[in-house]
């Protein structure tokens, strides 16, 4: 049964559906309610919540959880996520399954705490040290949100590897009718021989991201990034919408691609022909609809939309790859765009 | 449908959304609710976008609302010329001192306040939220009263006194529309 | 012919790396024998730090996590919840416990989770060539003070066992030396101390060892030995700074 939820507290709920277990978070505005629903939740379902002292220190936690085999997750939102990165990229190289959630806010700095896409180069890019990447979705509305995260362990724990979920202020505060998937068997999970959590018969099982030896190290990188080419092979999500013959073609990812659906909606009454590709992964990036949009003739131009100075609109570039004109619009601070906005826009580039 | 609701805090503009949006589910309706959050309330100008619609809710955020609520001066200044023509603008005239200047929009000015004290005296945003069902038409009363049981649930001893507020809130719409 | 003495099961046969003289591997074998002599070797999972002791996984059969630095206490505190059953200790230097780990060290040890730290302090960073650590006493050179470290300029040294021990959590602290076979055993006996502790589910247990530095004291092993007994033990007062089944009597 669909029921009214709020954004943060949907995404916690889900993550429980989906097995997580274990939360391990900091206050910081705007997703105080996903730390606050875990921290009694978790204790009905026999998990763990710890508010730890420090952003740092909460992702290491995750690590730690994580490493021992359990389904673990922290959120936070930008300069908390700063904070993480290198905990994130400790994850990565030990190859830890495990699920961030990033409420994005309005930086750099402290910045501000109202709905921002900054943090876009930081979660596809790398965002850590060293050569690696998170799985990253950008879901559109609370529901895609849930409906991600239900399966972001799965996906964590099936490569090995970190997923990050990026939201902003918008998603984590408003409340739609959402339906929470059914609750996943924690014992009919794919069991983890990797982990380390003791009772082995003196097997030792080893979390661990060193590799002192510059060969190893290498040998190292290269099965990470087999492993992001079997990621960009299968996991690229992304929904096309009235591109069949849309001469103008936006690329929006999370709630600034409602707010851009909004603005198709009206331009289509008045007869411009728009249409939207909406990236759900980040990472792996929607590289080939993209290319394969940009060779068809009706399409005129791209327009990327984004609450940055134009981040994800380097990715679209690069996809389009010469073949058409890439444009952008942002806002950024925390001041959202209106659809009328964007409308005006187009209508005036035309 | 789209409508913003504005006030300072503690007037129960959340909550009034809330229940907008809970009887709105009623009836299968999509529905977005989105608040301002941080400073911003402190500022005034504590507001709720919510929005009811069959088809699916593509933007959550309103720049031209069908209704505004405003339940004190800063909320009109802020949203009066936002509203679509042809929309209303609903104020607390127990509150609202500014005169409302737009000529294209119904307006009703309302004392919420002075309505609310005969019945119950936290019962202000249930007035309006009745209030606001002739102006909706497609959202029943029976909805309303489903959303009222189900948001106290925790609470029955107060059910009763807001489906009394609700009633009072169409009552006098019905009685200003005609 | 009688076996009287043995290496612990638990210790792998891999090679030190640490130099000569160092203490780093009495403790591993303190800590090793302690969890066979409790019946627990199998139960036990260890976090590693960064600093010496950052390849100390190669030394253990058991499970283990190599941390982020100074986050051990972070990842023991996570492991721990997870598998209440399991015995977990953390190993750190002071580098990662007392300088850029403290928060995660004092709020573990303030949420009285119920793992084992093994706090070895040596005052001065070793991986990293002989830097200033920040248990580095007074006049003692390090390459980040080559004139001795001086408390206008270089701050104060840190007393961590009795910092630890203004808190409500902590179950048992005690800080031990390596420099004498006398002092060894006591190190077995805290350490041990310390797991039953933790066996017994009462919460966090820490064991502050002061340890040599021969190659970044420019010492030999003998003279490291010294200095621990002459000048570390006089300003880093051994003993037991808590003891919670001392106060429950």
């Amino acid at each position: 049964m669909k029921k009214l939820w709020k954004g943060n507290e949907a995404i916690a709920e889900a993550a429980i559906a989906g097995g997580c277990r274990y939360f391990f978070g900091y206050p910081i505005t705007p997703q105080n309610e996903i730390p606050e629903y875990m921290s009694w939740r978790l204790a009905e379902e026999g998990g763990a919540f710890i508010q730890a002292e420090s952003e740092v220190s909460a992702i290491n936690m995750v690590y730690g959880a994580a490493g021992a085999g359990a389904r673990a997750m922290t959120s936070s939102s930008s300069p908390g996520i700063s904070l993480k990165q290198e905990g994130i990229s400790y994850l990565a190289g030990a190859e830890v399954p495990c699920v961030i959630v990033n409420m994005m806010r309005g930086g750099p700095g402290l910045g501000g705490i109202q709905p921002a896409q900054g943090d876009y180069f930081q979660a596809v890019k790398g965002g850590g040290h060293g050569d690696y990447h998170c799985i990253v979705y950008a879901p559109g509305n609370i529901q895609e949100f849930v409906d991600v995260m239900y399966d972001a362990f799965d996906v964590a724990d099936k490569y090995r590897n970190p997923v990050m979920l990026i939201g902003d202020g918008m998603i984590g505060q408003m409340m739609e009718a959402v339906e929470i998937p059914e609750y996943k068997d924690l014992n009919k999970l794919p069991p983890k021989p990797w982990a380390s959590q003791g009772h082995n018969g003196g097997v030792q099982r080893l979390i661990n991201s060193i590799k002192i030896d510059p060969n190893d190290l290498e040998d190292h990188n290269h099965r990470l990034f087999k492993k992001y080419a079997e990621i960009e092979a299968n996991e690229v999500k992304y929904e096309e919408y009235l591109t069949e013959d849309a001469e103008i073609v936006f690329v929006a990812y999370g709630s600034v691609a409602r707010i851009c659906k909004a603005a198709i909606n009206e331009l289509r009454e008045e007869g411009i022909k728009v249409g939207m590709l909406r990236p759900i992964t980040i990472y792996p990036f929607p590289k080939k609809p993209l290319a394969a949009l940009a060779e068809k003739a009706n399409v005129k131009k791209f327009l990327t939309v984004e609450l940055s100075m134009g981040q994800m609109v380097e990715d679209v570039r690069l996809s389009v790859n010469g073949k058409k004109p890439v444009d952008f619009y942002g806002r950024c601070g925390g001041v959202v765009m209106m659809p009328a906005d964007l409308v005006k826009y187009v209508k005036e580039g035309k | 449908m789209k409508v913003i609701i504005s006030g300072f805090g503690g007037q129960g503009v959340l909550s009034l959304g809330k229940f907008i949006s809970y009887s709105a589910i009623e009836q299968d309706f999509n529905t977005s609710w989105l608040p301002s959050y941080g400073p911003e309330m402190r500022g005034g100008t504590s507001n709720v976008s919510v929005i009811f619609d069959k088809n699916e809710i593509a933007a959550p955020v309103i720049d031209h609302p069908d209704i505004l609520i405003a339940m004190n001066d800063p909320s009109l200044a802020k949203f009066e010329d936002t509203v679509k023509p042809g929309g209303y603008i609903i104020t607390n005239s127990n509150i609202v001192k500014l005169p409302v200047t737009r000529k294209d929009v119904t307006v009703y000015e309302v004392p919420v306040d002075d309505l609310a004290e005969k019945i119950n005296k936290r019962g202000g945003n249930i007035i309006m939220l009745g209030m606001l069902l002739p102006i909706f038409k497609e959202i029943s009363e029976e909805s309303a009263i489903n959303a009222i049981k189900h948001v106290f649930e925790a609470k029955p001893k107060v059910i009763e006194p807001n489906i009394q507020c609700l009633k009072e809130g169409i009552a006098y719409m019905q009685n200003l529309m005609k | 012919m009688a076996i009287v003495a043995k290496k612990p099961e638990l210790l792998t046969d891999a090679h030190l790396h640490y130099c000569p003289g160092c203490t780093h591997g009495i403790v591993h074998r303190l800590v090793a024998e302690v969890l066979e002599e409790l019946g627990c070797a199998d139960a036990a999972i260890g976090i590693m730090p960064v600093g010496c002791a950052v390849f100390g996984y190669n030394y253990f059969k058991c499970d283990m996590f190599q941390a982020a630095h100074g986050r051990a206490p972070a990842v023991a505190s996570a492991v721990k919840r997870v598998h209440p059953d399991s015995v977990v200790f953390s190993y750190q230097g002071d580098g990662d416990c007392s300088s850029i780990g403290m928060a995660e060290t004092v709020h573990a040890a303030a949420r009285g989770e119920n793992f084992t730290l093994i706090f070895i302090n040596n005052g001065i960073y070793g991986m990293t060539g002989g830097q200033m650590a920040p248990t580095t006493m007074e006049g003692v050179k390090a390459t980040t003070c080559i004139y001795g470290r001086d408390p206008k300029v270089n701050g104060n040294p840190i007393h961590l066992s009795e910092m630890l021990a203004t808190l409500t959590g902590p179950a048992y602290i005690e800080r031990t030396a390596c420099c004498d076979p006398a002092n060894v055993r006591k190190t077995k006996a805290a350490i041990k101390k310390a797991f039953e502790i933790q066996l017994a589910k009462k919460g966090f247990s820490f064991i502050e060892v002061l340890a040599n530095c021969p190659s970044n004291y420019h010492m030999t092993a003998l003279e490291s030995m010294e200095f621990v007994k002459t000048k570390a033990i006089p300003f880093y007062p051994l003993g037991v700074y808590k003891d919670i089944t001392k106060e429950d009597k």
